[in-house]
């Protein structure tokens, strides 16, 4: 019984010193882990897309007929799928980072017990973005799929729509874990919701931005997922432009600047 | 000498205006099961934290395997163990999972943590619960399942903070038994505990902490030794006694003596004969009975308090 435990004549530092770049994988391994015994949550994601599109898209799309986007008429479906494909983005990449990355940092107490082996807060928080963006992009790509099916990919560029979607995902997730680390309990996540309905309904997600009063317009081309659903429909309708780049770049800054913050406010709270 | 695991010189930590530790010297040599003895909140956590590298030091020296914490974090984590106080397993994964992806947090390739966890789960008697989650075990189990874990970097050294509070007698004693075989085998085990039973059985050597200081040190039976008599005479007195009146009169009985809430305790190195001495000059109490000195009367004697307090 003594063999397990032998562990004294053992040269110094035997143990491979892990790279920093491996580190978030394992917390990425430890999440597959963990949804391989409940998959059914992790399928269940790909749903709510889906049931907008059949409702809004085709249900709504009925009623209102065919949009004139960069002089081209598309069915509105095909208008309202991109915007879609964004909030896919968005809400897939916040499942991990905010409720459930709470309640494991808070309660279950998880990241004291990965904190206490070679990883470091940062390596939390790249791990668990990482984690939601192969989520999020595991959704993203699987609505692709269906708007492929229902021919809403009306341009080559459609293939560039999907490192679009981890890049809203990646802004997105960012974020939602700085912001995560500054809640306190269960209630504050009503902030979350509070903050997210509105950017789902407002960000030209289901009707054009010139439909907006001109003062609301000028708002609305500064918030996140605006930013998105441009991307992703232009991409899509191949309507592209250089400004373009401006709204991948403000998605890119989000997710840089959340990391950080998150990487800080981790180590804070977890390593006081 | 060969260069001791983890030393320590000035080591402070501040939280705010707050002093958690204050300034304290102490080493532990490889192979050592070194305790850190003292009340809730006279600084023992704090102290475990910074060794284990997931708190910065305010103030201070310390190196843990010769190396700076604040440099290399993760190498030092890399080589040791922790069992923390609080049960922190992994609840969404079972108990097998719970080792494979620790052993993955360290890096080691998924073969080798195989052989590792069967062995380990062996160890720790729960090779019959591997795929059992981790929520339906009882305290004991989990606490074992800890230390499994803490184990599969076969750490040079084992940090155990309060490593059977809340477990009841029988788990404690299959716990120490596991410690026993740990430290044979040659781990430097660091705990710290607030049962002085627990800090006789399993040091070799230790601090007795208080408000964020070491005030004694020593292997447990010297540090008795040097600061109490061999045995102790615990007279129980009725609830509306004057317990210092009668310390005073108990006095001369023994060398020294303590009142506490319901009881006086008389500090003798012969027992028997100071408990006979008092009874048959008439001392009415309602009960006394003879034992030997312990732990709890250093800190007694050098804090004024008990540990429990």
């Amino acid at each position: 019984m003594s063999a397990p435990v032998r562990t004294a004549p053992r040269p110094v530092l035997a143990l491979p010193l892990i790279g920093w770049r491996r580190r978030p994988w394992r917390l990425v391994e430890r999440n597959v882990l963990a949804y391989r015994r409940i998959w059914y949550i992790f399928l269940s994601g790909f749903l709510e897309p889906l049931l907008f599109l059949l409702s809004i898209g085709i249900g709504v799309g009925k009623l209102v007929g065919d949009l004139n986007v960069g002089g081209h008429l598309v069915p509105y479906r095909s208008f309202v799928a991109p915007g879609l494909l964004a909030i896919a983005a968005m809400t897939g990449s916040l499942l991990d980072t905010t409720f459930n990355f709470f309640v494991k940092m808070k309660y279950s107490h998880t990241y004291d017990a990965v904190l206490a082996s070679p990883l470091s807060p940062r390596d939390v928080a790249v791990g668990e973005i990482t984690w939601a963006l192969i989520r999020g992009a595991t959704y993203s790509g699987a609505f692709l799929l269906t708007m492929l099916a229902f021919g809403d990919l009306r341009s080559a560029w459609s293939i560039v729509a999907l490192p679009g979607a981890v890049l809203i995902g990646f802004g997105f997730a960012g974020v939602g874990l700085a912001a995560t680390t500054y809640m306190r309990s269960f209630v504050d996540f009503d902030y979350v919701n509070m903050a997210m309905i509105p950017l789902f309904l407002f960000s030209a997600t289901f009707f054009p931005l010139s439909r907006y009063p001109a003062g609301l317009q000028a708002v609305i081309r500064f918030t996140p997922l605006y930013q998105g659903v441009v991307l992703e429909r232009s991409l899509v309708l191949g309507d592209l432009h250089w400004t373009l780049l401006i709204h991948a770049a403000y998605l890119l800054a989000m997710g840089l600047l959340g990391l950080r913050v998150a990487s800080k406010r981790i180590g804070l709270l977890l390593q006081p | 000498m060969t260069m001791p695991v983890v030393a320590a010189r000035s080591l402070t930590k501040r939280f705010g205006a707050f002093v958690a530790v204050d300034g304290i010297d102490f080493e532990i040599a490889p192979g050592e099961a070194f305790g850190f003895l003292g009340p809730n909140g006279a600084g023992k956590t704090s102290t475990m934290r910074m060794i284990g590298c997931v708190s910065p030091r305010t103030s201070g020296e310390l190196r843990v395997l010769g190396l700076d914490p604040a440099e290399s974090g993760a190498d030092i984590r890399g080589r040791i163990g922790v069992v923390p106080q609080e049960d922190n397993l992994d609840t969404e994964l079972t108990v097998w999972d719970n080792l494979m992806i620790y052993g993955r947090y360290f890096d080691l390739p998924r073969a080798d943590i195989r052989e590792r966890a069967a062995e380990l789960l062996e160890f720790v008697q729960l090779s019959d619960r591997r795929d059992s989650k981790v929520d339906p075990l009882s305290g004991g189990m989990k606490r074992r399942l800890t230390i499994a874990r803490s184990l599969i970097n076969r750490p040079e050294a084992l940090l155990l903070d309060e490593p059977t509070t809340g477990l009841d007698p029988q788990a404690r004693h299959l716990l120490w038994d596991r410690l026993y075989q740990l430290k044979r085998s040659g781990v430097t085990l660091v705990l710290t505990t607030h049962y002085m039973d627990e800090a006789e059985q399993l040091c070799d050597r230790l601090v007795i902490m208080d408000n964020a200081k070491i005030v004694a040190e020593g292997p447990p039976r010297k540090l008795i030794a040097d600061s109490v008599t061999r045995e102790v005479v615990e007279v129980r007195l009725p609830l509306d006694a004057d317990t210092a009146f009668e310390a005073a009169r108990l006095k001369r009985f023994g060398d020294r003596t303590e009142p506490l809430a319901d009881r006086v305790l008389v500090y003798t190195d012969d027992g028997d004969a100071t408990m006979h001495a008092a009874v048959d000059e008439g001392f009415g109490a309602d009960s006394m009975f003879v034992r030997r000195a312990s732990l709890e009367d250093v800190f007694l004697i050098l804090t004024g308090r008990t540990l429990e307090d």
